[in-house]
């Protein structure tokens, strides 16, 4: 579904932050990318979905065989790719559900489906709220105006479900939230899983990752995958830390291009 | 450029002297004194420029250069077109219409208030209600200082009186409804409104254009709210694309009165609403909020003015422009607290949204305070649509075009959900939406 | 040119005809100002020719404005009118024998005020007009500091002398960011300056030491019509300390001071300015007038200019330091901290004009008032329309200090494209009963709880001043502020 050869991508200032990744995602699979701060992880999250402040300096990117980076944002959101955000961003004036059925009606009509009226869309709504236990008060506040921050989590949640991707990158959601909010929002996206969909979990921590099982753990260290394993991985890492990445990566571990297998 | 403004000027001085030797001001007879002393007034200055600090960034001289004449006395039919404008859907006000400044009681239904109260013209009211307009008309708005009052105050001929009596609480909103149809034409309606002690009132004026060629309106509406009072006020300005509308609106609150008003702006070459909330009386509560959506060569300006002359009021001020084309918009936000109105608390804000390279802003919020106790902040901004939401909206897949209507819109939103009268929401977001001109959020918000 | 050929000539026979060459050593010319006082001026200089000719159309286009429209009268300050022709325009160095003799016959209320500012015993004497004893200190301590200075190849004098020594340099500059068009009083300054400072800083030095009025001799005397020019050459630095917080006391009523700054490409000019002008009474009276006309233009690309004030006193002060944002990715700021208590007048503000691109401005401004004092901000940030994605971000703040003063602020704000974003916030305040009597449950009470908030209101103009200006500001703030708690 999605392969990553060879990226490299950054900032003006910084323009090598991603150095040379590459890495392959089928259908069915959740990847969970885990490092510490300043590795490059949410620079991942936003090169896929196409943030206009990042430049791709080398590299391809193809989704379902097409070229991923020559796509605008909402192309590549229409066909099928969804980044839940870090830090969801506040629109006041527009609620929720303006907002969800104007994205969900646009996606409806490029496809040649009908698009859904007020009607079909609410009960539609009512189906997802179900998927992520929440309840019809969100849908008629401005977009994240206002929420706590695992409210906005949820919501990002709320939005993957109505959306359905085929390809969902979830950056850092599990962080701020206590343990609660996180089960919840585990379950959400558990409930979202299917054999014909893909999920990239950005995450520093690996408590997500109890409850969202992953089928192969990368860790991201300076920019480049510096190792992969299967979920004990994860349990490994959270034992030792990052420090025993940071050691084996200084100690003269093959750096350069790391591919992901 | 100066002769231009005399000779206008001029005409307007000799229209008054033509009418008053026809005797069109002869009653009420205690408002002839009025009249002349506002005449000289307009003959002192004539129409200011822009060395006048309040007309800084608005230049009036294609206003001052075009002959504009009053209506006809009995203006022709009203086109259908005129009709169907006229109501909101699904409202059933007591609405008072008048066309070209005259009153037409053939399209107004007037619904008599509880207790002697009165919804009906100005010219009406003269006749019913002589006392209450001679103790207000014209006593409170400052026409001394400002030349639009001053000549709309010379001219007075007829416009809305609302008075609501002691203890009433009028629940349905009261419409008027100025209606401009003729090019060339000049009407000036004066509307006074009188909120008895306690009583309520939501009273709703309509600016409504149905011709493209030039116009011009000069209205005057003032507001008087009894001690514990509460009016609300609404006003929709859709004038026409080459009107020049000056409206100047002045509510003068009581003893713990509240004055809620929104002014909502769409249309006109060239809108100056002059708006002064004056505290006479402790405890009094204003809320002023604006928007103001303009493109093209629209020319929008608003001088609003709060003075809390005394101490313990509280006023909020929103105002929210959105700019495209090639338009400007001036805002000019004065805050004055005197001597002695101690625990003044005082707020402004005022936000443009600029989408277009060609636009123009001129900001002046300002303050002059001279007490102490009090808390007064404001806060102006002028900017774009964020770059971060607009990926956001993106990234769930929608365009570029409605992704931008759909953030412009919830720009201006924040001040339509403080209209609290549903019908009038609805209508304004329709309004709104026509602007923006995105077919997906049109869809979308119903 | 000719006719500056005739004109001098003429002078020459003029000037023996009214004896002026015998007193060329003398102290002052009559009051008035005319075209003959003018090239009197120039001559007692001894200035070049195209230092007399920039003062000539200078005083004709002065003239032409006292005649059409007459001084400036827009400013939120009432004062009498003011008579140009009663005023002296050129007086001599003051020699120090005319001083007072001693420190004992200086105003006590001047010495306490030393005292508690700090300030060592030779300085007193020198600030007060006292002769100093030890003249051999100060001479040798501005002669070292002005050799380091020139092995940097920095040059740091007075105006006249630069006239004298680097023409060519003050050609290029004078005028080059406010022409004597620009205003009356700029007008006025070019017709008749006396002296300033002249400073320059060579590409891509960084000036070692913050350049300070203290270290020019003949400090004492450059008095009414002061003219400063600053030009910092590309990647080069200067920090720049004018007014001293000593009280000013003066007799001329009118100051109309010119500064110009220029910094060319990733050049940076701090100018700090920290002015106390001496009450004299509680009355406000002797009043001052002090109009100037500052403006730095950021010429280079990724240059800086930074004006911080902090103004106290009874003078009344129309400045609006300003920054022309011309260079592309250049940056503007003011910082003020304004006091006015008694009766005295502030009307202040600052200037921001963004004209290149990516350009950036901030002003932070805070006004005290106190007794009836009346402080008024107004400022101007103009975006024009070629200054695309320019950043503007305005703060001012007021703090009332008793009911009978007054705070205004007037700001404009003009924004003249879609890229660009400009901010602005005010809030007005007083110190609350909290907050007092907070401090006076910790043991702190009356003027010096006061003293703690007001600085606390003032940090974030403070620490943009340099470090030794920003310990005597706060010592100002406090001496100037006793007693005005009711």
């Amino acid at each position: 579904m999605l392969s990553i050869r060879n990226l490299s991508a950054g900032v003006e200032n910084k323009p090598d932050i991603l150095k040379r990744i590459s890495l392959e995602v089928k259908a069915g699979e959740v990847h969970a990318i885990m490092g510490p701060n300043g590795s490059g992880k949410s620079t991942l999250a936003q090169v896929l979905a196409g943030h206009p402040g990042y430049i791709v300096t080398s590299g391809e990117v193809t989704y379902l065989g097409q070229d991923l980076l020559s796509l605008p944002a909402e192309e590549r959101a229409r066909a099928g790719l969804f980044l839940a955000f870090q830090y969801p961003v506040e629109i006041p004036g527009v609620s929720n559900a303006y907002f969800l059925k104007a994205a969900v009606n646009e996606r409806r009509s490029r496809q040649g489906q009908e698009e859904l009226d007020a009607i079909e869309f609410l009960q539609l709504l009512d189906e997802k709220l179900r998927v992520v236990e929440m309840d019809r008060s969100f849908v008629n506040r401005p977009v994240n105006e206002g929420f706590s921050g695992g409210e906005k989590k949820r919501n990002e949640i709320l939005q993957m479900a109505v959306l359905e991707p085929k390809l969902a990158i979830l950056d850092e959601t599990d962080s701020g939230l206590d343990i609660d909010a996180l089960k919840t929002v585990a379950q959400g996206v558990n409930r979202l899983r299917r054999p014909d969909n893909a999920m990239i979990l950005v995450t520093h921590y690996q408590r997500l990752l109890q409850y969202v099982e992953p089928d192969r753990v990368h860790v991201l260290f300076d920019g480049r995958i510096v190792k992969s394993g299967g979920k004990e991985l994860a349990l490994e890492l959270e034992r030792k830390g990052y420090d025993w990445i940071r050691e084996e990566v200084t100690a003269g571990e093959p750096a350069g291009s790391s591919v992901a297998r | 450029m100066t002769t231009t403004v005399a000779t206008a000027k001029d005409r307007y001085l000799a229209e008054f002297e033509a009418l008053d030797r026809r005797g069109a001001f002869r009653s009420p007879s205690w408002l002839a004194p009025f009249r002349r002393r506002a005449i000289d007034r307009f003959a002192e200055s004539g129409f200011p420029t822009t060395r006048d600090e309040d007309w800084r960034y608005t230049n009036l001289t294609s206003l001052a250069a075009t002959p504009f004449r009053p209506a006809a006395p009995s203006p022709a039919g009203v086109p259908a077109e005129a009709l169907e404008r006229l109501a909101l859907p699904g409202v059933e006000w007591a609405r008072l219409v008048f066309v070209d400044g005259r009153y037409s009681p053939k399209l107004s239904t007037a619904r008599p208030l509880p207790g002697g109260g009165q919804v009906a013209s100005l010219a009406a009211g003269m006749i019913t209600d002589g006392d209450m307009i001679e103790r207000h008309l014209g006593r409170h708005v400052r026409w001394d200082r400002n030349v639009f009052a001053a000549l709309n105050t010379a001219f007075v001929e007829d416009g809305g009186f609302v008075s609501v009596p002691p203890e009433v609480r009028s629940e349905t909103p009261i419409e008027l409804v100025f209606l401009a149809t003729t090019p060339g034409v000049v009407a000036q309606p004066r509307t006074l409104i009188v909120a008895g002690l306690h009583s309520r009132l939501t009273l709703v004026e309509r600016y409504v254009g149905i011709t493209d060629e030039a116009y011009f309106t000069n209205a005057v509406t003032e507001i008087v709210a009894g001690p514990g009072a509460a009016v609300d006020h609404y006003v929709l300005q859709e004038q026409g694309a080459q009107a020049f509308h000056v409206a100047t609106v002045h509510a003068a609150l009581g003893r713990d009165s509240a004055f809620d008003t929104c002014e909502a702006t769409f249309g006109g070459r060239l809108a100056r609403t002059t708006l002064t909330l004056e505290f006479a009386g402790e405890g009094g509560r204003g809320a002023i909020n604006g928007l103001y959506v303009v493109g093209g060569r629209q020319h929008v300006d608003h001088h609003v003015t709060v003075d809390h002359a005394v101490p313990r009021c509280a006023s909020r001020q929103l105002f929210k422009g959105v700019l495209d084309g090639t338009a400007r918009a001036v805002f000019n936000g004065r805050i004055i607290v005197r001597p002695d109105a101690q625990k003044t608390d005082a707020t402004q804000t005022n936000k443009h949204l600029l989408l277009s390279d060609g636009v123009e802003v001129d900001s002046k919020p300002q303050l002059e305070i001279f007490a102490d106790d009090v808390k007064c902040t404001h806060g102006a901004a002028e900017g774009q649509l964020a770059p971060e939401a607009l990926f956001y909206l993106k990234s769930r897949g929608l365009g570029e075009e409605t992704a931008r209507a759909l953030l412009t819109y919830g720009f201006a939103h924040e001040v339509l959900e403080r209209v609290a009268v549903e019908p009038l929401q609805a209508y304004l977001d329709r309004l709104l939406m026509a602007r923006l001109g995105s077919d997906r959020i049109t869809k979308e918000i119903v | 040119m000719s006719t500056t050929a005739k004109t001098l000539e003429a002078l020459a026979n003029r000037e023996y005809k009214w004896g002026f060459v015998s007193d060329i050593e003398a102290d002052a010319l009559p009051p008035g100002l005319t075209e003959d006082v003018v090239h009197a001026i120039s001559a007692k200089k001894n200035e070049p020719e195209f230092m007399l000719e920039w003062r000539l159309r200078a005083y004709r286009h002065w003239l032409k404005m006292e005649r059409s429209a007459g001084e400036p009268k827009w400013a939120n300050v009432t004062h009498p009118p003011i008579d140009y022709q009663q005023i002296v325009y050129y007086s001599a160095p003051k020699r120090t024998s005319d001083g007072p003799a001693s420190l004992d016959e200086v105003d006590p209320k001047l010495l306490e005020t030393f005292e508690k500012l700090g300030i060592p015993l030779s300085e007193r004497k020198r600030l007060a007009g006292v002769a100093v004893d030890a003249v051999f200190d100060s001479v040798s301590v501005a002669t070292t500091f002005k050799a380091k200075l020139a092995e940097l190849g920095i040059i740091f004098c007075s105006f006249s002398e630069a006239v004298q020594n680097h023409p060519e340099l003050v050609q290029k500059y004078l005028g080059s960011v406010v022409p004597y068009t620009d205003n009356f009083y700029a007008a006025l300054n070019s017709a008749v300056f006396s002296d300033g400072s002249f400073c320059y800083i060579p590409k891509g030095v960084r000036c070692p030491m913050e350049l300070s009025t203290y270290f020019r001799i003949n400090a004492a005397s450059s008095g009414q019509f002061e003219r400063t020019l600053i030009v910092a050459e590309e990647g080069s630095y200067v920090s720049y300390l004018e007014g001293c917080t000593a009280p000013m006391r003066d007799e001329n009523q009118l100051h109309a001071a010119v500064v110009e700054l220029v910094a060319l490409d990733s050049a940076q000019i701090k100018y700090s300015t920290v002015q106390n002008w001496y009450a004299g009474d509680a009355e406000g009276r002797g009043g001052i007038f002090n109009f100037v006309t500052k403006r730095g233009k950021c010429a280079g690309r990724r240059s800086k200019i930074s004006w911080t004030q902090v103004e106290t006193g009874s003078a009344i002060t129309w400045k609006y330091p300003s920054v022309i944002l011309q260079g592309d990715d250049s940056v503007g700021e003011f910082y003020s901290v304004a006091l006015t208590a008694n009766r005295q007048q502030a009307d202040t503000g600052t200037k921001m004009i963004h004209i290149g691109k990516n350009t950036r401005s901030t002003i932070i401004s805070k006004g005290i008032s106190a007794g009836r004092g009346n402080n008024t901000y107004r400022g101007l940030v103009k975006i024009l329309p070629r200054a695309v994605n320019a950043r503007n971000y305005t703060q001012c703040d007021s703090l009332l200090l008793g009911d009978r003063c007054g705070a205004h602020t007037f700001p404009y704000i003009e924004v003249g494209n879609a890229s660009s974003i400009a901010e602005h916030e005010a809030s007005t305040s007083k110190i609350s009963d909290e907050q007092l009597f907070y401090c006076k449950q910790r043991g702190i009470s009356g003027d010096n709880a006061v003293s703690i908030i007001i600085n606390g209101f003032c940090k974030e103009v403070f620490k943009n001043l340099p470090m030794e200006f920003a310990v005597e500001a706060t010592k100002l703030l406090g001496v100037s502020l006793e007693g005005s708690i009711g």
